[in-house]
């Protein structure tokens, strides 16, 4: 068993592309139509056969009160694994991107929490550097 | 009504003393990022909700304040009710033998 794909509930399918690539720097797998929304998919550069995410649509009535409570008390919904926190903080902020945790040492990694600006909080991680 | 007996009770408790060290370091906190410090550097493993009735004891003894900041509730250490306490039994008394 492997895990091939991931999901997260966005407010704006295109929104949410638009921060996840141009912003987060992931690149595209899959857009296919899909009715009113798509089924899409965005994948690491650095590993564009790895694990996708799903950036799916927002629309059933649990999902804003489940990702409210959660936003509140500044709980990510995903994780993703970068090089150096201090530096991707830096540079994210530099793109206007809101961090509700500054980078902090949390034992044996370095990790900080951004707004997605689609609805979720996203934890980025790294290791301590030796 | 605040009492100065509402502020030692809520400091009396390592938990709590330990979230207000962790918000004088700095402040701005959500309730995610106190719940990893007391893990990561105290090995505390309380659980979320019981943090989250710690700090609403501190906000109840006015030593801790939150305020949303967009949809994050964040808080912060307010240090004005120990200086009722200090008022009371001042700290620069120099006439005991």
């Amino acid at each position: 068993m492997r895990i091939r794909l991931t999901s997260i509930f966005v407010d704006d399918q295109r929104a949410a592309l638009a921060f996840y690539t141009d912003v987060l720097g992931f690149t595209v797998r899959h857009d296919i139509p899909l009715g009113d929304a798509s089924w899409l998919t965005v994948v690491s550069p650095e590993d564009p056969d790895g694990p996708e995410l799903l950036l799916e649509p927002a629309g059933h009535p649990a999902v804003e009160p489940y990702r409210d409570a959660l936003v509140e008390d500044g709980i990510p919904l995903v994780q993703f694994a970068v090089d150096d926190v201090a530096a991707e903080y830096e540079r994210l902020v530099a793109r206007g991107v809101t961090f509700t945790q500054p980078p902090t040492d949390a034992g044996p990694v370095t990790v900080a929490v951004l707004d997605d600006t689609c609805g979720n909080l996203v934890q980025i991680v790294s290791p301590q550097p030796v | 009504m605040r009492s100065v007996a509402d502020v030692f009770r809520a400091l009396d408790d390592e938990t709590r003393r330990l979230l207000l060290d962790g918000l004088v370091a700095r402040g701005g906190q959500t309730l995610f990022e106190l719940c990893t410090m007391l893990v990561t550097r105290h090995g505390l493993s309380s659980t979320r909700q019981a943090i989250s009735q710690h700090l609403g004891v501190l906000e109840e003894a006015g030593l801790v304040v939150t305020e949303r900041r967009g949809r994050t509730k964040l808080h912060w250490f307010r240090g004005e009710p120990l200086a009722a306490i200090t008022e009371r039994w001042p700290t620069d008394r120099e006439d005991a033998p």
